[in-house]
């Protein structure tokens, strides 16, 4: 009995697509950690941030009628939720770890809050197709068999993500800026006397990644889910997190992680006809997450000032 | 601002000005750190082209003002004069922009990147948002290495190279930042001889070529060595400007300290007993995993002071780890030997022994990191008198309930007799100066009566004055039987208080030669050079008289 579904799920073209949809989804905030980390503040915020995006996506989306809108108001309320924990952990200097688990308790608390409020306790309906992110079918290439549901009917943002991706490789490991970010994560204090403004480009990268998980939530909200419930990220904003430490704080390598781990979810919700019992396939991810982990302690290094708070004057 | 940025007209009265402007000029630098005054009022000024040393003792304020210099510390007030004008320094920007450049004491490198990259980092060609042009880049760096003469591989990346090579890519980063006005800060610590003769070189080939030098450093043969002039810091403010060829080491020193010193130890020659540790073919891995100890074979006997010299990262740190317990052997065997007391004669294998079990079996230890693994900063004198002796009956009821009031008495009369200088005992440790922090533990460790006792970098960032002191007990404990291993990476040290020298080198000892032996002999074993038959000579009849 579980055979046979397995191979026909396997093999679907469902499966894969909806792969790649998970994966992009854990890639955006996986970017955001990995350049925010890169220059040298650990972000365990992209959660936090990822759901503020998604409650603010579709508030906007709905008041203003116009999906764009509540996008680009998604990314800059993950932006601005990020510039907090930059004001607390590059300026106050507080512990980074802590800063972030408030970021994330305090987005749930209150996207729950207001969506109470707003909706009287009813929750928001589902929102109108004109109202969500569409789908981008590449013509002809869409009919390809197999491949043409795989990689040329996904979400707008999904070939977004790519982009980004390529672009933050590129600009991570062949620019100067990138050179500038990575001596910054590096050893603070020798970018600081070559001349590079540590601060900024510190505050620079963790915004950032506020961006980045913002847009997350809203392709969650508006192009996945088409609504918002409480909670909605579902730890993906955590998931992604190992995905930066799996990929070994580069662009390329997270992707390749949440590669793995879109699998990973994709597979637990296609499983389900197996018989195998739901609650214990939605663990799948998370397992699969331990067990990358697990296999790459040691041999993953992070920026070796990172989670450090820079303190000018302190080299002696 | 404007009437204030008037003001070096105010210095044309100056007669010296007209001659030889100052290339910095530091009035009335103020810095309070809470609870430290760094800088009190302190004036600096050093002429066009010349080599000006700045010595002081350890928390001086040297550092402090070459920071402020260089823009990464603030000062609370004061004046900076750069060719005459006045100038603000906000950051390490302002300070490129005018021409300064600063080699610090650690040196600001990052590991992982290439030598072109560490160089042009923050001026890269194309600006920050251009894409990184490695070609280029190598071209500036081999241009800037051709021009001044100093020869590096500009694809290396750091942390694969040479100590000395690394402060050379400091030095060109700072040329590469077009520096006319050079700041070094305690530059030769952590290089050989030859290589600090080679420093000494090319800073004055860069002097001739009309660099500014700023050369910080406390030793004082290297400030006559290289040298014009001389500023002379204590506990914050000036003490002396004083010209070098004028001076002498004597001058210079009692200006730093405040009093006499006797440079040199005064000690008679060792009367060796029998041997107490004996160490035969020891290995170890180093934190990486990589070979840090390759077969490690030497004897210390009873009444003397074996001294182990060498560039640091050489396998002196594991070493130490090992034979204290700390770290674990992979091969090889060391023994403890009591030469005194209730169990003379007796012997012990360490090997595998766990950090307590090799103090109880009588070695005492002072280690190299003071603030990592020395002391608790944060606990008091007290507590940390008997760190590692806690367990002792007079200190604690059945070893678990410490006795207070026998503690406190204890401390106290360390605390006395080694002369640290504290109002109470109950003071965290890290309220005390650097020298007073170290005579702790010397005091603890001294007072444990070890049949063996390895002293690792024992005055590294101390004082004068204190060193004076720590050195005159390690020779008193030597001349009453004990034995000691003293590891250091100031060759002075080791060469005025050592009886017999190993140097080593790549994890192995290369030579062990008698303190007569000539630095640059020492120089020539410290970078893996072969010895010569003279030596082997000598050391055959050194031990044979032994």
């Amino acid at each position: 009995m579980f055979w046979p579904i397995f191979l026909r799920v396997i093999t679907s073209g469902d499966l894969w697509q909806a792969s790649l949809q998970f994966a992009a989804l854990l890639l955006l905030p996986a970017l955001g950690g990995v350049i925010s980390e890169r220059s040298g503040v650990v972000n365990i915020a992209m959660e936090g941030m990822m759901l503020i995006g998604c409650y603010v996506g579709v508030a906007v989306t709905l008041a203003s009628h116009s999906v764009l809108v509540g996008v680009l108001a998604a990314i800059i309320a993950g932006g601005l939720l990020a510039l907090v924990h930059g004001v607390v952990s590059i300026h106050l200097k507080a512990d980074q770890i802590i800063s972030g688990i408030a970021i994330n308790v305090a987005a749930l608390g209150l996207t729950n809050y207001l969506n109470i409020v707003q909706t009287g306790g009813q929750g928001i309906p589902s929102l109108a197709f004109n109202l969500r992110l569409p789908v981008l079918s590449w013509g002809p290439l869409a009919q390809l068999p197999f491949l043409g549901q795989v990689l040329f009917q996904q979400n707008v943002v999904f070939y977004l993500a790519i982009v980004i991706l390529l672009g933050l490789q590129f600009l991570l490991f062949r620019t100067n800026l990138g050179l500038r970010i990575r001596a910054v994560g590096e050893h603070p204090q020798a970018a600081d006397t070559a001349g590079i403004p540590v601060r900024l480009i510190r505050y620079a990268c963790v915004v950032a990644s506020g961006l980045l998980s913002g847009l997350a939530g809203a392709f969650l909200a508006l192009g996945v889910a088409g609504t918002f419930n409480p909670n909605m990220t579902a730890g993906r904003g955590f998931i992604a997190l190992a995905a930066v430490v799996f990929g070994k704080y580069t662009p390329l390598g997270a992707a390749g992680a949440c590669l793995i781990f879109g699998l990973g979810l994709a597979l637990s919700v296609r499983l389900q006809d197996t018989g195998i019992d739901s609650n214990l396939l939605a663990t799948l991810p998370y397992i699969l997450t331990i067990i990358a982990l697990i296999g790459l302690v040691g041999r993953t290094v992070a920026p070796a000032a990172d989670g450090v708070p820079y303190e000018p004057g302190s080299a002696e | 601002m404007h009437e204030q940025e008037k003001t070096p007209l105010a210095q044309a009265a100056d007669p010296d000005l007209a001659a030889s402007p100052y290339a910095v000029e530091m009035r009335d630098i103020c810095k309070a750190w809470p609870g430290v005054v760094a800088n009190d009022h302190v004036n600096l000024r050093v002429r066009q082209g010349e080599i000006h040393a700045l010595v002081g003792e350890n928390g001086a304020g040297k550092t402090t003002l070459m920071n402020i210099l260089y823009g990464l510390v603030r000062p609370d007030s004061g004046e900076i004069f750069v060719n005459g004008e006045r100038v603000h320094i906000g950051g390490p920007r302002d300070a490129i922009r005018l021409h300064i450049g600063m080699v610090h004491q650690h040196f600001m490198l990052i590991p992982p990147l290439t030598v072109a990259e560490n160089i042009v980092l923050g001026q890269e060609p194309g600006g920050p948002m251009a894409a990184y042009d490695r070609r280029r880049a190598r071209e500036l760096v081999l241009q800037l290495s051709a021009r001044y003469g100093l020869p590096i591989d500009p694809d290396a990346r750091i942390e694969k190279l040479s100590v000395g090579l690394q402060q050379r890519v400091e030095i060109l980063k700072a040329l590469y930042r077009a520096a006319d006005i050079l700041i070094l800060d305690e530059p030769t610590g952590v290089l050989t001889p030859q290589e600090t003769y080679e420093l000494f070189d090319v800073l004055r080939v860069l002097s001739r070529q009309g660099k500014t030098i700023i050369f910080i450093t406390h030793k004082l043969r290297e400030v006559l060595d290289l040298t014009d002039r001389v500023t002379v810091l204590r506990r914050g403010r000036n003490v002396g400007e004083l010209v070098t060829r004028e001076t002498n080491q004597t001058e210079i020193a009692r200006l730093m300290v405040g009093r006499e010193v006797l440079l040199r130890v005064e000690k008679r020659s060792a009367r060796p007993g029998p041997v107490v540790l004996r160490v035969e073919n020891l290995h170890a891995r180093s934190d990486r995993g990589l070979e840090a100890l390759q077969g490690i074979g030497f004897e210390v006997h009873a009444g003397e002071i074996l001294g182990i010299a060498g560039v640091e990262g050489n396998g002196q740190s594991e070493l130490v780890e090992v034979l204290t317990g700390m770290r674990r052997a992979t091969a090889g065997r060391m023994t403890i030997t009591h030469t005194s007391g209730e169990q003379a004669g007796k012997t012990y294998d360490i090997t595998g022994m766990s950090p307590r079990e090799v103090r109880l079996v009588g070695v005492a230890h002072i280690p190299e990191d003071r603030r990592g693994s020395g002391l608790v900063l944060s606990d008091t004198i007290e507590n940390n008198a008997i760190l590692g002796r806690e367990r002792w009956p007079r200190f604690a009821w059945a070893r678990f309930i410490l006795r207070l009031r026998e503690i406190a008495q204890w401390a106290r009369r360390l605390v006395g007799e080694f002369d640290v200088r504290t109002p109470s005992t109950r003071l965290p440790v890290r309220a005390l100066s650097g020298g007073n922090q170290q005579k702790v533990i010397v005091a603890r460790e001294f007072a444990a009566d070890p049949q063996l006792l390895i002293a690792a970098q024992p005055t590294r960032g101390v004082d004068i004055g204190a060193i004076e002191f720590i050195h005159r007990r390690l020779v008193e404990q030597r001349d009453a039987g004990k034995a000691i291993l003293l590891v250091s990476a100031e060759l002075d040290e080791i060469r005025s208080l050592s009886d017999r020298i190993a140097v080593m080198y790549e994890g192995r000892i290369v030579d062990i030669v008698t303190p007569e032996a000539s630095e640059e002999e020492l120089g020539l074993l410290m970078t893996g050079g072969r010895p010569s038959e003279a030596s082997r000579e000598e050391q055959a009849q050194a031990t044979g008289d032994s």
